[in-house]
């Protein structure tokens, strides 16, 4: 099942191009990873996938409600526990699993601590058992690995191959190898914008972006 | 959606929440004022329903910014935004949380201060039926303030100065009943306008912040 197709992509940071012509499809089962160099425009290329922001030229499909949207920042109450962080991300998504989810992510021992007492790769493996519970089958991950260890990147690897396996996909901007098998890389090098910018802004809003 | 609210009321109550704030400042400023203006009830009494006025609607000006501004910070409104709940939901859910913790207490807390300010007895009623149809337009109005500036840093200036002129309509019918219904006088005309703004708000304030935030995520 395809879950996601881009066309003629173009994506723009502060009124700027910074990516076009992109284009890639992805199914269920399949894994990409986004690579280049920083600033090349891969976290603004996967906010306009998840929505956030509209894509300056070209168009991306998506089965509907597919989505499901992890950036740097995690989403973590500091002031409520793991569990709770947990179960309202869980009740919004109308998904289920939440103590699988904390199992997989091995934050059972944490579960009722306050979120805020949290290392930083312990928030991060909160914020990546959000995506589990969420039961959207596209997971579209930005630097998901940043501050984890060795053994949680295992770990991590071991979720998103059982995503795959049940049916999912993953887009992921990363620069470590995550050790997915059949994990296809996709370096955005070649599609950098050229620079001919539009020296106004399209539009009003725009000017204020 | 009410897991969000439910969210939000804990969050309030709990450790670094907002709750209480409110009332405090509202506290501060009856306590102030007949040190102010002097004790007498010939001074006092035909200004207080200004003054709680007054007093309630900067009470919940304090704590606006704090709707979307938390969220926005630790990246939760990225991810409200792309949950299954509309923008326009999360909006209205917000606001009613903050009138929730900020209004409501308002509401309970005000006879006690009337009497503070001389409030004539025959106008408590008048006071808390005024408060109880206009705070939710504050609390409303500011949800599209707080909307409007989330994201820009020390955008509380900036959403003061936004906000302030749409309370003004609130401000004035909600102590014009209040001041009616201390003197005596039929107070319906003016509260059935202040239930106007109030609904007025209530319909068409959650479309125009989830605008406002859907620009601002950008």
């Amino acid at each position: 099942m395809r879950l996601l197709a881009a066309e003629g992509l173009a994506v723009s940071r502060g009124g700027l191009r910074v990516i076009e012509g992109l284009g890639f499809t992805l199914d269920a089962g399949e894994a990409l990873v986004l690579r280049g160099p920083n600033g090349i425009g891969k976290t603004t290329l996967l906010r306009c996938i998840a929505g956030l922001q509209p894509p300056a030229a070209g168009s991306i499909v998506l089965a509907e409600d597919a989505v499901a949207y992890a950036a740097h920042a995690d989403g973590i109450k500091p002031a409520l526990s793991v569990a709770e962080n947990l179960a309202f991300w869980a009740r919004v998504f109308g998904g289920t699993g939440a103590a699988a989810a904390l199992r997989a992510m091995d934050l059972e021992a944490l579960a009722d601590r306050p979120a805020g007492a949290l290392s930083a790769g312990q928030k991060r493996r909160l914020g990546l058992a959000r995506l589990m519970v969420t039961g959207r089958p596209l997971w579209v991950l930005d630097e998901p690995t940043v501050s984890l260890d060795a053994a949680s990147t295992l770990r991590f690897a071991e979720v998103v191959r059982a995503h795959l396996d049940g049916g999912g996909a993953a887009l992921m901007a990363t620069h470590i190898e995550l050790g997915i098998a059949g994990a296809r890389a996709l370096d955005l090098t070649p599609y950098r914008a050229s620079g001919a910018a539009p020296a106004r802004p399209h539009s009003f809003n725009e000017a204020f972006a | 959606m009410l897991a969000l609210l439910i969210r939000d009321l804990r969050l309030a109550v709990r450790a670094g929440g907002g709750f209480g704030l409110g009332v405090a400042f509202f506290l501060i400023l009856s306590a102030l004022v007949p040190f102010g203006v002097g004790p007498d009830r010939a001074a006092l009494a035909p200004v207080a329903p200004g003054i709680l006025w007054v007093g309630a609607l900067l009470a919940c000006l304090l704590s606006l910014d704090r709707i979307f501004a938390l969220d926005h910070e630790d990246g939760s409104l990225d991810l409200l935004a792309t949950a299954p709940l509309p923008l326009e939901g999360a909006v209205a859910v917000k606001a009613l949380a903050h009138w929730i913790t900020t209004g409501l207490p308002l509401i309970l807390a005000a006879p006690l201060f009337g009497v503070l300010l001389q409030l004539p007895p025959a106008a408590m009623p008048w006071l808390i039926v005024s408060l109880l149809v206009g705070t939710p337009a504050l609390s409303m109005l500011g949800a599209f303030g707080a909307a409007l500036t989330v994201g820009l840093r020390r955008g509380g200036l900036l959403m003061s100065l936004l906000v302030l002129p749409l309370y003004i309509p609130t401000l004035i019918f909600g102590a014009e009943v209040t001041r009616r219904g201390a003197e005596g006088l039929g107070a319906a005309t003016p509260l059935v306008f202040l239930a106007g703004i109030t609904l007025g708000a209530l319909a068409l304030i959650p479309f125009a912040a989830s605008a406002a935030l859907r620009v601002n995520l950008r």
